[in-house]
């Protein structure tokens, strides 16, 4: 089974239960005022759970097929092997990572972190440049969020204020 | 109208506006010629910085700058390096890089910037002729009829953006309007699948999706794939920005042909700027004499002209719907809707009466962007293009910073920053399963207000009889299911016409 079908499974799960939410417990909660209403915040998920179910199943079941000329796609699943994957996947943990440190390591140390790590990862070596190109960087975009935009970021870790 | 154009006036030339047009055409093009951002992803980045200038006309003169910027960026990445940023912009290539090939980088420059500009200058002539007398019908309309429009407005995205899949693109869309019922609806502001989670009362931030969506999933790419953002072109000098009268004369038809044709494709939606350059080129193509036929795909002047004068006027021309009704016609639209929406104005019919400066203003700094694209980027470009080289170590931890600190600032959240990667992921999933994401964003972004005018009109009539009992109801919801219907029969009428004629061989 190709992998928009395997996509398509997964959709479809994902409205049934989302489709027995909305037609079997949401209403329980309902005030009897508002019953008499002709429309209840069910109304409107009833009719996407459907509509999702159903265009789900069409992919899934295969009765709409490809067009007949098919385009060389932009990227390949099927040559997952030849791609780069690792690093990618290093880089969506480094990301992880950041927002769980954001908050209490301070926004300078994650950052600087964040960035030379994630270059390191791709193959940089060249850490005369690029370390203070980072710290460069990250004080400008903290300066700049902080001052210019006034939002808060927390800079140094929770213990120092 | 000339009233309004003086509050256009005012508005859009007051120095902080000039100076966000400048900048957000500056910023623009230089994300945008990196190979794999388009406008979306950069809109995207752009728009917590908007919402926090706080003035709706100011954040959207500068996301309107940053849109024009980033489709120019996109044509330069196309026409130097083979590698169109956007899909927009891969009919430019077509021409645009055989004759950078040539040695004639600067002059097909040149013609891209000249044919962008009147491409963008015509089209919002256009659309400030078209979008008030849009406006004046759309005041007739009650919530039964938008409703109508909206489910329109999202088959035909759904339509048109599936290229033959037709199934999967309503899919998304469904989805999409699925996620927007997450949250406190408008409706009793009773909680929705929320499982009980505080960080999801409010439901999914417009922002992290955006950035999920588009953003992400392009720099996992340019990681996957590290031929994809492979300046190997960009070593070449850029000289001789001049062109020739000849070829002046022989685009000059071109221009005001394709910037017509493709501000009337961008007002449909779904539409958008990738199908008016593709139709402009092959137009164009049909159209030309014989022996320049023949040059088309080698570098042909003409065939450059008309994809880039076709997808400004398209990107003018998506505003209408944007403007008038406040239904996006496309991916991009729909993220100026979303800001819109955060800066507390509602774009619709009433915007134009309510707050005129910022319609006018927007218009105005239309022709402003599209100036300054000409005036300051055609000189800089040969600078500008350095960005290129800047090596892909560098330049892929800073995009994944800025879609972290997009998802962040906007919500001052760590837990969005998750629900970012999460999503981001299955976006990435969902690409390489060749699922179109647009109509997902436009989904979501629709679903409040189509569920809130739906509720209204089943108010309104005590139920569903709202449909019949009005006609445009009616008739708009009838084209909404001919559209959905239409693509799918007449793929199965040419295959089974397929299968009676015998392949000559």
């Amino acid at each position: 089974m190709a992998l928009d079908r395997w996509i398509a499974l997964i959709i479809l799960g994902v409205s049934l239960i989302y489709g027995y939410t909305a037609w079997f417990t949401m209403d329980a909660s309902l005030p009897p005022f508002m019953q008499r209403n002709p429309i209840w915040p069910s109304t409107f998920p009833k009719v996407l759970s459907v509509m999702a179910t159903l265009a789900a199943l069409v992919i899934l079941l295969g009765f709409e097929k490809a067009p007949g000329r098919v385009k060389k796609p932009d990227m390949d699943y099927r040559r997952l092997g030849e791609y780069k994957v690792g690093q990618a996947i290093a880089l969506l943990c480094l990301m992880v990572a950041y927002a769980l440190l954001l908050r209490p390591a301070g926004f300078l140390i994650s950052t600087f972190g964040f960035l030379i790590i994630g270059a390191t990862l791709l193959g940089e070596r060249r850490f005369h440049i690029l370390i203070p190109v980072v710290a460069l960087a990250t004080g400008l975009i903290w300066y700049l969020v902080q001052e210019v935009l006034g939002i808060f970021l927390r800079p140094w870790p929770f213990f120092m204020g | 109208m000339l009233e309004g154009i003086l509050i256009g006036l005012t508005t859009a030339l007051s120095l902080t506006n000039i100076l966000m047009v400048i900048g957000g055409c500056l910023i623009g093009t230089f994300i945008g010629m990196l190979p794999g951002l388009g406008p979306m992803s950069i809109i995207a980045i752009m728009i917590p910085v908007a919402i926090s200038i706080g003035d709706p006309s100011t954040a959207l003169i500068l996301l309107a700058g940053v849109y024009y910027g980033a489709i120019f960026g996109g044509s330069t990445s196309s026409i130097l390096l083979n590698a169109p940023g956007v899909a927009g912009t891969v009919a430019t290539s077509f021409d645009g890089y055989p004759m950078a090939r040539a040695g004639k980088a600067g002059k097909a420059l040149t013609i891209a910037a000249i044919a962008s500009f009147a491409g963008g200058t015509i089209g919002a002539i256009l659309l400030m002729i078209f979008a008030p007398m849009l406006s004046n019908v759309a005041l007739l309309f009650h919530s039964a009829e938008y409703f109508a429009l909206m489910v329109v407005g999202l088959s035909a995205i759904a339509a048109f953006a599936g290229t033959g899949q037709v199934g999967k693109a309503i899919l998304m869309t469904v989805l999409g309007l699925m996620m927007a019922t997450v949250g406190e609806g408008a409706l009793y502001n009773l909680p929705r699948f929320t499982f009980g989670l505080l960080d999801l009362q409010s439901g999914f931030s417009f922002i992290t999706l955006a950035m999920a969506m588009f953003a992400l999933p392009e720099a996992l790419f340019l990681v996957m794939n590290p031929a994809r953002s492979d300046p190997a072109g960009a070593s070449g000098k850029i000289t001789d920005l001049r062109i020739t009268r000849a070829e002046a004369r022989a685009i000059a038809p071109v221009i005001g042909r394709q910037s017509l044709q493709g501000f009337f494709i961008g007002v449909l939606p779904g539409a958008g700027a990738t199908i008016a350059s593709f139709l402009g080129y092959a137009v164009e193509r049909n159209i030309a004499p014989k022996h320049e036929q023949a040059e088309f795909g080698h570098g042909s002047v003409k065939g450059l002209a008309a994809p880039e004068a076709a997808n400004n006027a398209a990107c003018t021309g998506s505003f209408v719907p944007l403007l008038t009704l406040g239904i996006p016609g496309s991916g991009t639209t729909a993220i100026l809707l979303g800001a819109l929406i955060a800066l507390n104005v509602s774009p619709g019919p009433r915007l134009m009466i309510d707050s005129p400066e910022i319609f006018w203003a927007v218009i105005i700094s239309m022709y402003i962007g599209n100036l300054v694209l000409l005036i300051l980027n055609l000189p800089l470009i040969p600078y500008i293009a350095k960005i290129l080289a800047i090596p892909r170590t560098f330049l892929i931890p800073f995009i994944l910073f800025f879609t972290l600190m997009g998802a962040y600032i906007g919500q001052n959240n760590a837990t969005e920053l998750l629900i970012l990667v999460g999503m981001g992921v299955a976006a990435t999933v969902l690409r390489f399963a060749d699922y179109p994401l647009a109509p997902l964003l436009i989904g979501f972004i629709l679903g409040r207000m189509l569920e809130d005018n739906f509720a209204r009109s089943m108010q309104l009539y005590d139920g569903i009889s709202f449909v019949i009992e009005r006609p445009m109801t009616m008739g708009l919801l009838v084209i909404a299911l001919l559209l959905m219907v239409l693509p799918s029969l007449r793929a199965r009428i040419a295959k089974a016409r397929a299968r009676g004629i015998a392949d000559g061989d």
